[in-house]
């Protein structure tokens, strides 16, 4: 074992109910290091960090802190092995001072001597050159300083294991070098930092090594330097880029010249940056791009998920407004959310009244259907979508994951959409569900609906779509169709820079 | 098919089985405590009408305010996640902008009491307008938007009509508040099945339950699902404005007077509590009126049926909570939960489907 270790994870397993989160993966960070922990959605990660941090317990598996084996069974044990987490959401009091966040939680015994301990304050926040007074009010922060707070709170706690989990996602760019220059510097101290993002410039710009998982497994560690940016695309699409190139070509199914159904040009939401796209009838197009690369907040702004903030829209040719839900449901869009969970299903209602709730909202509040009318229509695509489910009644919140995609899927086709928009149908779902909704997207392009379709999978994305957009940091860097549908491509626009 | 028929009656009466046990066990408590309890006999009011008299009589006609505001308060309560706790403040303002409009006529006419009803809903509905903007608009906690109408109600129906117990009598009022001549069913108890029926027919004419349900449960996706949260639940306070007003004008020609220190004294929290003990999730989502009003009217009863067994008045509260906190831990999701462990124990398959289709 060599002797700068800190931390050395071996064979970890987790399962959920049987789904194995994590297969025998291991990871090793060493004193004074920042490691980029990458994977694409499903792949992990989170599962490693809170294995790591004691949020869950490991089904098999060692971890050994400086060499030592760490049973890791709460928060509490991770931190006295000296494993810190520092959350994307700041998980400290915002109404407390500086110097309180710092030593909350770490009292011992009643009498507390203030002085002292904002004095030791100043001192830390002063040799980490973080930009805060003892006594302020933790809120009056910037969200970027709150986060140096709290790393500077787990520095001061002796920690040796320092877990960043998308420190950046929102910072701006300046805050972001403010945090990167106090990672480097933490690093010279000594502390082995996990940075745990999806901005792949981001990653390069700070780590010293990534460790790659996909689907629960390790892929690979990788000295950052010598993995070029398209490589490790490809590693965490699950690719290997020599392949690539002699792959197979899907089938590309054009949609000709036919008349545009809808145009969107600057828009923006406060989710989104200035862009623009249009989609013709019957075609299937796709938004691509890594995890938080921008992909779902574009198509929710076509949505009016977000609010919009400006830009043209044309639907057919006209101009429409479109800033909210109901006015893209009326000019003929409709949407299925990536987060089913959240965004999609209404839980505790029935499968018959998620099915036909959009519908039922453009009919207007005033022409409720009858009972029968909705039976008949929930009937219907239950059967038409084979959806699994003891009756019409039962609560949408107690079927499979596939089911419930399927029933808000079920709800969107009932409004007869000239434009669907789906993020991620397929996420979370076994392989059958899949197929069927993929084969379903190609049919109702043949019935002259045009259709984004938002999948992590670029072979899914190939086998449907005729038109990617490609998105990187927020951005639309690309659009390929015709030859240049093939996955060697799309990594490499992905990627971007070298080849 | 006949399976999921089935179910869907078991899961649609699941709600109200703990309210109806609750209510079938006072009924035998009484009935074994004393049977002349329920003895109904028919008397003849000071106007020469009969009217019919008796404890049960009595319980399902002084329930009728609670009835029809908790019906208002189910609404906010499943749109909101939150409860109103200035029905009864805002049923004082009401009350007072009712006799106010009354008396600027010349005498008390038909036309008068209609004037003094369209003004006295209207009234209501602007203060729910006022809660229902705080709580959709600001999105501030249902309770602290309400606690401001709730502290200052009764000071705003003063200064409305000045004179502490304004006197208001007719003939018209005293058939609301009492019975009409040759019924002798107490007339709230109409009001009640009014009511009812009128918030059914709401339900059958307009989407109002399945938005409500929908931005109770998931407001974002509502959203997006082109449903205004906003918009719905400003209309589940026009409606407990609307029941306020109703409540306000029963409470008034009951007693021929009013005193904004006393109408609808308290009436909030057992609101609350007849929406709660009714099996409706008081965080929001889905609900069942018929559960609220069955709450009320055990309330109700829980009150006369302590008052007939002579229990002192400063006790009777005491005696009502032991009662209530049976009831609401029985309704509650850990019990709830247990209960239907057991009972898929006793049938093997029984309850199993309700949940776990994959």
């Amino acid at each position: 074992m060599q002797n700068n270790e800190v931390l050395r994870m071996r064979g970890i397993c987790k399962s959920f109910l049987g789904v194995r989160a994590l297969n025998n993966v291991d990871f090793t960070l060493r004193k004074g290091e920042i490691h980029a922990l990458m994977g694409e959605n499903g792949a992990g990660k989170s599962t490693l960090i809170k294995v790591l941090t004691g949020v869950y317990e490991k089904d098999g598996g060692s971890i050994t802190v400086e060499g030592k084996d760490a049973h890791i069974r709460s928060p509490q044990d991770a931190q006295k092995a000296g494993i810190s987490t520092v959350y994307q959401e700041i998980t400290l009091c915002p109404n407390l001072t500086v110097a309180e966040n710092m030593f909350i939680g770490r009292t011992k015994g009643a009498l507390v001597n203030w002085k002292e301990r904002e004095k030791r304050t100043a001192e830390i926040l002063d040799s980490l050159g973080i930009p805060a007074r003892p006594r302020q009010e933790l809120s009056g922060c910037s969200l970027a300083v709150q986060q140096m707070v709290a790393i500077a709170r787990a520095v001061d706690m002796q920690c040796k294991v320092l877990i960043l989990d998308e420190p950046t996602s929102s910072l701006d760019e300046k805050e972001v070098e403010m945090l990167f220059g106090l990672m480097r510097d933490l690093k010279s101290r000594g502390v082995g930092i996990i940075f745990v993002t999806h901005f792949l410039e981001q990653v390069y710009a700070v780590s010293d090594r990534i460790t790659v998982l996909r689907n629960g497994e390790l892929v690979g560690e990788y000295v950052a330097e010598e993995l070029p940016q398209v490589e490790l695309v490809a590693k965490m699409m699950g690719k290997d880029l020599k392949d690539l190139a002699d792959l197979e070509q899907v089938g590309v199914k054009n949609a000709g010249e036919k008349d545009m159904v809808y145009e969107a040009e600057n828009l923006s939401s406060t989710e989104a940056r200035p862009f623009g796209f249009h989609i013709r009838r019957g075609e299937v197009n796709g938004f691509t791009g890594l995890l938080g690369s921008g992909r779902s907040e574009s198509v929710r702004a076509v949505f009016g998920a977000d609010r919009v903030t400006g830009g043209t829209v044309k639907m057919n040719g006209k101009s429409v407004r479109i800033t909210n839900p109901h006015e893209a449901m009326k000019a003929g869009i409709g949407y299925l959310p990536e987060d089913r969970k959240r965004d999609g299903i209404i839980a505790d209602l029935s499968v018959r009244e998620n099915i036909i709730l959009a519908l039922q909202v453009m009919r207007g509040f005033f022409h409720p259907m009858s009972r029968k009318e909705m039976e008949q229509f929930a009937d219907e695509y239950i059967k038409a979508l084979q959806i699994k489910t003891a009756s019409q009644e039962t609560p949408v919140g107690s079927l499979s994951g596939g089911n419930q995609q399927k029933v808000i899927l079920a709800r969107w086709l009932l409004t007869h959409p000239e434009y669907l928009i789906l993020d991620e149908p397929t996420r979370g779902i076994d392989v059958g569900t899949k197929l069927e909704i993929q084969k379903l997207v190609l049919k109702l392009a043949e019935d002259d609906v045009s259709v984004t379709f938002i999948s992590s999978e670029i072979e899914e994305m190939l086998r449907v779509c005729s038109r990617l957009i490609v998105m990187r940091d927020r951005k639309i860097v690309g659009e390929l169709t015709g030859d240049d549908l093939t996955q060697a491509t799309v990594m490499k626009t992905i990627a971007g820079g070298e080849q | 098919m006949s399976v999921p028929v089935k179910r869907k009656k078991a899961s649609g009466l699941s709600q109200l089985i703990i309210p109806l046990v609750a209510l079938g066990l006072l009924l035998l408590f009484n009935l074994i405590r004393d049977p002349g309890f329920y003895s109904v006999s028919i008397a003849v009011n000071n106007a020469g009408n009969p009217v019919l008299s008796g404890n049960m009589i009595s319980i399902i006609d002084s329930a009728s305010e609670l009835a029809i505001i908790a019906m208002g308060m189910t609404l906010v309560t499943a749109a909101c996640g939150g409860q109103d706790i200035s029905v009864g403040a805002v049923g004082a303002i009401a009350g007072a902008v009712f006799v106010k409009v009354v008396f600027a006529f010349e005498s008390i006419t038909a036309g008068a009491l209609l004037a003094g009803l369209a003004a006295c809903i209207l009234g209501a509905v602007l203060f729910k307008l006022f809660n229902g903007t705080l709580v959709a608009v600001f999105r501030i906690q249902p309770m602290i938007a309400t606690l401001i109408l709730y502290s200052c109600g009764r000071s705003i129906a003063y200064w409305i009509n000045g004179d502490a117990t304004p006197q208001i009598s007719s003939p018209i009022l005293s058939a609301v508040g009492m019975t009409i001549p040759g019924i002798p069913v107490p007339t709230p108890i109409f009001l009640v099945i009014l009511t009812g029926l009128l918030m059914m027919l709401l339900f059958r004419v307009t989407n109002t339950r399945l938005y409500t349900q929908t931005v109770g449960i998931n407001q974002g996706a509502a959203r997006l699902n082109g449903i205004n949260p906003v918009r719905i639940k400003l209309l589940s306070f026009v409606l407990l404005g609307v029941c306020v007003a109703v409540a306000a004008v029963i409470g008034i020609a009951r007693l021929g007077n009013l005193s904004h220190k006393t109408i609808l004294a308290d009436i909030e929290m057992d609101a609350i509590l007849a929406v709660a003990i009714g099996g409706n999730n008081l965080g929001g989502g889905r609900f069942r009126l018929s559960g609220s009003i069955l709450g009320a009217y055990i309330i109700q009863m829980l009150t006369t049926t302590l008052y007939a067994m002579n229990v002192a008045t400063v006790n009777v509260k005491a005696y009502k909570a032991i009662v209530i906190i049976v009831i609401v831990v029985a309704g509650s999701p850990v019990v709830k939960a247990r209960l239907s462990a057991l009972l898929n124990r006793v049938r093997p398959g029984g309850a199993a489907g309700l949940r776990g289709v994959s």
